[in-house]
């Protein structure tokens, strides 16, 4: 016992003695589907190209991981066998157990998560987390959808009924509402993060249903872009830039920008201020400001009035003075879920665990 | 219901070597001998496939990858075997193949076709949860072996479901299982989102874990060059130790391939036909089940949407592949878990596909199972 104490402690005291490590930073990215989904994924993907242009580092990606016992085992292989010090594991569901699992067995290692969920009571010290507040993007997405209707009816295709998602769904309804207060949206929830039949089905459902104006949150809107395009409506991208998949139906989109955000980690990795045995910013979170979003450039059918409303709001979120989910707001139900004179911040914990659909969405949470 | 003649011949081998009564004692070691024949010349030919599955695959590579060949497959070997830790990857995804396969090559010996393990691994994995909720943290001694049991228990019953279909009612075993899938994963997915859902599980909804205490954990006092690997590839290797002494060795064994060989000869016989099917199916969707709490308590910890992987589906393949012989699904099983394992490596030091060594394992076990045709036929001319 006495024995195994001391081997760690001069462990610790050589890797606390060891210089700041040279050139190479061999960083592993692993994502859930394909690194070229015009979704979720795609985006990481696009996160890692900045970090690969920096000099003296290294990349490696590993596509299509379930987030099973396969992810830990994928994580560990990039340490071992590649040298790997810093892993993004950037899926949802990798966190809790696996990354903590790892964490704990490579306390050298520093585990980045996409998701927001760390906590510094439980979690160790070389795990972060990083999450951004798209549903500004989907606000802004609104505000265009709300100009391009002519039925007023909108379509949403989305994943499930989770915190997240609604959040996503009730930015865009706002947005929408705020430039047309009669407009509604109809979202079909698909049970499944990635099922590109059942995207289909629901997007022609929703047009046959009379929604002029569809968006989506899955991990891949593709098929969705496509059946709007083919079906000459209107779309909103979501997740990453779609614009190539429907030239014309693209009207814009809400964008994760994971370019700023990797290679300000990648820099304070390198500069030491991130190190796996000292306390840093574990928890970071942004929204258009901080450039964790964007949005994609106008579609063709984006008239010079909508344009000028969406730079609008889109400044007052960049000056930090604007607010998406504010009283009194009621739900579908009729029920008031936030009351008059209450206004919450992005950063609120309220909003993380969203449970309703807000006045003017057609569709149920299933709750 | 008849059997399907096309189903009988992958049944089982000829029953002619096992039945044989014991020879005396001079004929003993010719006897070892014949029986060491046909395993040699299998080993010859799975040996010629294997180069041959080389010899294509690297064409392939060359040609439409334009990758040298010889570095591809020393990474491939470095990411399945060639490293202690290897190793251990390659384990932790062979062990739950073993249990799934068995739900395929258990009622092949009577001459079924079931395809819906995924439906019985989901159901499993779920039924774990709610046992481990049941017993608490306090008795993980007790606990672990009532969740394998539970879930056992309620992947058998949705396999059995099948046979029963086919029994009472002649619907076909292959599409009902499927079927059963379906309603199996919507059931799970139900109770994971909705029923036993935990209230703080918020974006990924999830059941109550089950706790740390009952969580079946890694294989402690290994020598330290040994890989690391779970109690859960133990308890698949048993289970086809088991599932092989039960169908080459019992009578149990004995009868259902009777059925499996001839039904009618089977019923001239007397041969609880029902029971026997019931009882095999109930066999093969218990190990089933078991997979599934042993992924969900190996990893996970609770059922949420993790569970429904796929590895119920890659179970018939390592069945087949083994041709429903439940010694042989051990090394299929390890080596199926082997190309898989070395997936990640490929992709990232080669910037090949994710699906590359699928193309591998496909070509692999497509010359497997014709190598099986070509030898038929060579002895039977």
């Amino acid at each position: 016992m006495m024995r195994t104490a001391l081997c760690s402690l001069l462990a610790a005291a050589l890797l606390v003695a060891s210089p700041v490590r040279a050139e190479d930073t061999t960083i592993g990215f692993i994502y859930v589907g394909p690194k070229d989904d015009y979704g979720y994924n795609q985006a990481h993907h696009e996160g890692a190209e900045v970090v690969k242009a920096i000099p003296g580092v290294k990349i490696l990606e590993e596509q299509k991981v379930p987030e099973t016992l396969d992810v830990q085992k994928t994580m560990e292989s990039m340490i071992e066998l590649d040298g790997a010090t810093v892993l993004f594991p950037t899926s949802f569901g990798y966190f809790d157990p696996h990354i903590l699992t790892m964490a704990k067995k490579y306390p050298a290692v520093l585990f980045l998560h996409c998701g927001g969920m760390y906590d510094a009571a439980k979690h160790p010290k070389n795990v972060g987390s990083y999450f951004g507040y798209i549903d500004e993007g989907q606000f802004l997405n609104g505000i265009a959808a709300g100009f391009a209707t002519k039925s007023g009816k909108l379509g949403f295709v989305a994943a499930k009924p989770i915190p997240q998602v609604l959040r996503n769904v009730n930015a865009f309804m706002l947005g929408a509402k705020l430039v047309n207060p009669k407009a509604t949206t109809t979202v079909i929830f698909t049970g499944d993060w990635a099922d590109p039949v059942k995207e289909a089905e629901a997007s022609k459902q929703l047009i046959d249903g009379g929604a002029d104006v569809l968006t989506a949150h899955v991990d891949s809107p593709k098929v969705i872009v496509q059946t709007a395009q083919e079906r000459g409506i209107h779309v909103c991208g979501y997740h990453t830039n779609q614009a190539a998949l429907a030239p014309t139906a693209y009207l814009t989109g809400a964008e994760w920008n994971w370019g700023t955000v990797y290679k300000a980690y990648a820099d304070q990795i390198k500069s030491g201020a991130i190190a796996p045995d000292k306390d840093w910013g574990h928890l970071v979170r942004g929204g258009m400001k901080e450039g964790f979003v964007k949005m994609s450039a106008y579609g063709p059918d984006v008239t010079p009035e909508a344009k000028a409303k969406i730079e609008a709001v889109k400044a007052q979120m960049m000056a930090g003075a604007f607010s998406i989910f504010k009283g009194p707001l009621e739900d579908n139900k009729g029920k008031v879920v936030i009351p008059a004179g209450t206004t919450l911040a992005q950063t609120d914990p309220v909003l993380e665990q969203m449970s309703y659909l807000v006045a003017g969405v057609v569709g149920d949470t299933g709750r | 219901m008849a059997t399907q003649g096309g189903t009988a011949m992958i049944a089982a081998p000829p029953p002619s070597v096992h039945l044989a009564p014991a020879e005396d004692g001079a004929s003993a070691v010719a006897s070892l001998r014949a029986a060491l024949a046909p395993a040699l010349r299998a080993f010859g030919l799975q040996s010629a496939v294997f180069l041959a599955t080389l010899v294509i695959f690297g064409v392939f590579l060359l040609i439409i990858a334009g990758k040298n060949p010889l570095a591809v497959y020393a990474d491939m070997w470095k990411g399945s075997f060639g490293t202690r830790f290897s190793q251990g990857a390659t384990l932790a995804k062979a062990a739950p193949l073993m249990l799934t396969a068995l739900c395929t090559a258990l009622p092949a010996r009577l001459g079924m076709v079931v395809i819906g393990n995924e439906g019985a691994l989901l159901l499993g994995g779920l039924t774990g949860v709610v046992v481990a909720q049941l017993f608490g943290p306090d008795m993980p001694y007790v606990t672990i072996p009532a969740m394998l049991l539970g879930g056992g228990l309620a992947g058998g019953i949705w396999i059995a479901l099948a046979g029963a279909l086919r029994q009472f009612r002649g619907v076909n075993e292959t599409i009902s299982s499927l079927l059963l899938y379906y309603i199996g994963l919507a059931l799970f997915n139900f109770c994971v989102e909705d029923l036993l859902r935990d209230p703080t599980s918020l974006n990924k909804p999830s059941t109550v874990p089950i706790g740390e205490a009952n969580m079946i954990g890694a294989i402690q006092g290994l020598p330290a060059w040994f890989p690391e690997m779970h109690w859960g590839l133990v308890i698949g290797v048993v289970l086809c130790l088991v599932a092989a002494v039960v169908m080459d060795r019992s009578t149990f064994g004995f009868a259902a391939r009777v059925v499996g060989g001839n039904v009618k000869a089977a019923r001239l016989q007397g041969l609880p036909i029902t029971a026997i099917v019931l009882i095999t199916c109930l066999l093969a969707g218990a190990a089933a089940g078991m997979a599934g709490v042993v992924e969900m308590a190996v990893a996970e910890g609770k059922a949420n949407a993790s569970l429904a992987a796929g590895l119920g589906f890659s179970g018939i393949l390592v069945a087949f592949v083994a041709r429903q012989n439940p010694l042989a699904i051990i090394p299929v099983a390890i080596v199926f878990g082997g190309i898989t394992a070395s997936g990640g490596l490929v992709q990232r030091r080669h910037e090949l596909p994710d699906a590359t060594v699928d193309v591998f394992t496909g070509i692999l076990f497509i010359l497997v199972l014709a190598s099986e045709v070509f030898a038929n036929r060579g002895r039977q001319s």
